[in-house]
């Protein structure tokens, strides 16, 4: 090492960094553990505790879409639709098969469920997405969405349009929490792996990504899939805690709202996502003594938005807390192995 | 027979309506290539003016017509001048996110100062006539008619005249096209001015065919004309017009043989078929990306 | 058995016809020229060999193997690598992550790794940072590694197309107009890097320029193409004083 002083910050970085990860570890266990007390003892209105179950519920359905719309650079406008599929099918499963006692137990089964059950309808939108793009996409994206709402509201056995109901309020603030943190990790890892460079690539360079020997194919497919199936969590968790569903829950007015949290946090960004939807979530109850008047300001700010920041409250850029260990200063943490200088030639 | 004729008259009707409202979109879309998703609450506040008209002006038909074109048309400006032109550097997706929140803003202001359904009372004669087994009302025919005659003085006026000209300019090439002389903006404010215009008589002809009227049916509507001008070809007027008949077509089609729950279900899906093998539209060309 | 055999490659656009049988046979660490005036259909040859388009009519095929009907991502990992005559980079992305990108082909773990990173994803994904920044360190961009690519200047971002287009460890790479807005000092910068690119990763190189200068004093070979047709082939002193050449580029001498 020859110069001191990058040697003593690059130290204290590399100090930090792994008490980062313990930390890190720390923080969200104790976090979890905090989402038992809650409720448990009261700690906080049961108002306050719906509040941060819908936040959750947002967060999953932001950072999910995020992944489309901002990571990939594609424009899905059917995010509602993924969400419809999840919410019927954990509702169906919980209400028709889980006998009453074990509904609690058997929770974590309906939700999977519905989250596989969007992932595979994530996949049939896929398919189009290979050869379309980005206003032809949201066209087929709106679509699906549309044709998920229609196909419900034609099937009695669901209901139809007078909506579904019997569900036992199976979601509870620890539930949430899990399936909020689970979505963050498993979408922050693969962001963080080769199909997450692939996605990105997408949206930089769809062709010029192809002859890099990405698969641009798979990477579609993978983001769809794992994009639908959190937005099928949502949903299950969302039917659980509402517990009554109908389609025009899910219409064109709820993916807007997934929209307008994704692009107010900033596209491309973990830490954006959750911004955008716990900002969004709060403001809403916040204004809610304006009544209707609430959704004429609401879209105005996003309008002043958009003008003045486009890209969302991070932009493109994401929190450090996000970024695994091995990527975060790689060529710096690289150069130490090899025991050679940094800095421009 | 009579009945497929009659289905045939419902279908030209729905499809007017549908062909006038893409018209907006696709102008707009082939002078800034921007999907203006706003335009679909456009055509919702036409139809509310034109409910003001007739109930608190108590104005006859073509006096409504005007109100509701020249309201809607400066609306569209003011979006136009406040909101979209900020954006045209940056990029699509911002712009169309801000569309999207315009729209939001129009349906729940609206929704705000009127927050039940309105019933618009017939502004137009209730006669009919016998044609064999088929009946053409007056409302039909006023309906179909107008929508013909402006389709007819817009496509006369986007091939015959120097505005239109311009407008196919700055559709083609943006940078240059102010290089020589052009008045840009004033030509962007012309287009949305028309483009919407077109939205708020569809707005009017909407309320005399279908009376009933509420803050969020632009929605639909406009999503659905939205697809008819993907259907003939973003960007090309002829196309947009065929797109609204052949989507008005095909819905009717189907609440004619299905039951009228498939009604948005059928026509959406076929419609992503056409999407998936032709993805440019009917009068669209393939725009070929130059590697 | 040549790296890279060439067959009556023929290809129209609708009614244009953009290259006429085209032939071409290539052995592993040659440097070969491809020359013609504008809309001779060069790039169209390196299209075609990518897998961007698919021709119309003949076959191209690498040690043996076919490519025609190829995804060009498969036809990358079987070793052809490219850039473009515009730098086509990822621009919001690090020049590090550029070259990550490259190395998806390369990369061994599955979505269900990913998504847990897990395993052989960790470790996969530290022997791709090792490669890619040794790949950085030999093209001297190390020092960028965390910049956004298109921070760089003009002559850096050719520099890192060309390393990411190494990254997948091509046997052939075609480099089209890479002297494109340079100027003679960086050209003759260039001409060392192509040829130390040559040797130091033992692969074939086939270059689309205008560039005089740079083809004559690096081509091994040349390929003249003029209106999709092949006009002359041979070594560069040849082509510069053949006829048809001259005329295709200079027009045909009128009478006095």
């Amino acid at each position: 090492m020859t110069d001191p002083l990058i040697g003593k910050s690059l130290m204290g970085q590399a100090r930090s960094l792994a008490n980062r990860q313990w930390f890190k570890g720390g923080l969200v266990a104790a976090a979890f553990l905090l989402s038992f007390v809650i409720p448990a003892t009261g700690l906080l209105d049961q108002y306050v505790q719906l509040i941060l179950m819908y936040i959750g519920i947002n967060i999953i359905l932001t950072v999910s879409l995020n992944l489309i719309n901002g990571y990939m650079g594609e424009f899905s406008v059917g995010h509602a639709g993924f969400m419809a599929v999840g919410a019927y099918t954990a509702s169906v499963i919980s209400v028709r098969l889980f006998p009453v006692p074990w509904g609690p137990w058997l929770f974590p089964v309906a939700v999977a469920a519905g989250g596989l059950a969007a992932a595979v309808t994530g996949l049939l939108v896929a398919f189009p997405s290979f050869k379309t793009r980005g206003d032809y996409l949201a066209i087929v994206t709106l679509a699906f969405g549309m044709i998920v709402k229609s196909a419900i509201e034609n099937i009695d056995a669901l209901g139809g349009p007078r909506g579904f109901l019997g569900m036992e309020r199976l979601t509870t603030l620890p539930w949430v929490f899990f399936w909020t943190a689970l979505s963050i990790l498993a979408i922050r890892n693969l962001v963080y792996s080769r199909f997450g460079r692939g996605i990105l690539s997408i949206r930089e360079d769809e062709i010029a990504a192809e002859l890099s020997t990405v698969d641009t194919r798979r990477v579609k497919m993978i983001a769809f899939v794992v994009s639908s199936f959190f937005a099928g969590v949502a949903g299950a968790l969302f039917a659980h805690l509402l517990q009554f569903i109908n389609p025009r829950v899910f219409d064109i007015i709820k993916s807007t709202d997934i929209l307008i949290m994704v692009y107010l946090g900033g596209i491309g960004s973990l830490g954006g996502s959750i911004i955008g939807a716990v900002v969004y979530t709060v403001l809403l109850e916040l204004l809610r003594p304006l009544g209707v008047w609430r959704m004429v300001l609401m879209p105005l700010v996003l309008v002043l938005l958009m003008i003045y920041r486009p890209k969302g409250i991070m932009g493109l850029r994401e929190f450090s807390w996000f970024v695994p260990g091995a990527d975060l200063f790689a060529s710096r943490r690289w150069h130490r192995k090899k025991g050679t200088v940094y800095g421009p030639p | 027979m009579s009945y497929l004729l009659q289905q045939v008259l419902n279908a030209l009707q729905l499809g007017s309506i549908y062909a006038l409202i893409a018209l907006g979109y696709t102008m707009v879309y082939g002078i800034l290539t921007m999907i203006n998703f706003a335009h679909g609450d456009l055509f919702m506040v036409g139809a509310f003016l034109c409910f003001l008209s007739v109930v608190l002006l108590k104005l006859p038909f073509v006096p409504v017509l005007l109100v509701s074109m020249v309201g809607t048309a400066l609306l569209g400006v003011t979006i136009e001048r406040l909101a979209y032109k900020p954006l045209r550097q940056a990029p699509r997706v911002s712009a169309i996110i801000t569309a999207l929140g315009v729209g939001l803003f129009l349906e729940n202001f609206t929704l705000a100062l009127s927050p039940y359904p309105k019933h618009i009372p017939s502004f137009v004669p209730d006669m009919s006539w016998m044609l064999g087994d088929v009946s053409i009302s007056l409302l039909q025919i006023v309906v179909i008619a107008c929508s013909l005659v402006l389709m007819v003085l817009l496509d006369l006026m986007v091939r015959r005249t120097m505005i239109g000209m311009a407008m196919r300019a700055i559709s083609w090439d943006k940078t240059t096209v102010p290089l020589m002389g052009v008045p840009v903006d004033l030509v962007i404010s012309m287009t949305f001015a028309i483009g919407t215009s077109l939205g708020g008589v569809a707005g009017v002809l909407y309320g005399l065919a279908y009376p009933v009227i509420d803050p969020y049916m632009g929605i639909m509507v406009g999503w659905k004309a939205f697809i008819s001008a993907v259907v003939g070809g973003i960007g090309n007027v002829r196309g947009a017009m065929i797109g609204g008949y052949v989507l008005g077509a095909l819905e009717i089609l189907v609440v004619a043989f299905l039951p009228s729950t498939y009604r948005d279900f059928v026509a959406f899906g076929l419609l992503l078929v056409l999407l998936v093998f032709r993805p440019h539209g009917i009068l669209g060309k393939p725009t070929v990306q130059k590697v | 058995m040549a790296l890279l055999e060439i067959d009556h490659l023929t290809h129209r656009f609708g009614g244009l016809l953009a290259l006429s049988d085209f032939n071409l046979s290539l052995d592993g660490n040659e440097l070969v020229g491809i020359i013609g005036p504008n809309g001779a259909g060069k790039t169209t040859v390196f299209n075609l060999i990518s897998g961007v388009y698919r021709p119309t009519k003949g076959s191209i095929s690498v040690e043996g193997r076919e490519l025609v009907g190829l995804a060009p991502n498969r036809i990358a990992a079987l070793g052809i690598a490219r850039t473009f005559q515009n730098i086509r980079l990822f621009k919001d992305l690090s020049v590090l992550d550029n070259v990550r990108c490259a190395n998806y082909g390369q990369a061994g773990y599955g979505a269900l790794l990913a998504l847990f990173r897990l395993g052989r994803c960790r470790r996969e994904e530290a022997v791709i940072i090792d490669r890619s920044m040794e790949l950085l360190t030999l093209f001297q961009l190390d020092g960028h590694a965390e910049e956004p690519s298109r921070n760089l200047p003009y002559g850096l971002q050719r520099r890192l197309e060309i390393a990411r287009a190494l990254a997948t460890r091509p046997k052939l790479l075609l480099l089209d107009e890479p002297a494109a807005g340079m100027n003679p000092a960086e050209i003759t910068r260039l001409m060392g890097l192509i040829e130390w690119v040559r040797k130091a990763f033992n692969v074939t190189i086939v270059l689309i320029e205008h560039q005089m200068q740079l083809v004559m004093n690096l081509c091994e070979r040349l390929v003249v193409l003029d209106f999709g047709v092949t006009i002359a082939e041979g070594k560069p002193h040849e082509i510069r004083s053949d006829s048809r050449v001259l005329a295709a580029y200079l027009g045909e001498e009128q009478p006095a």
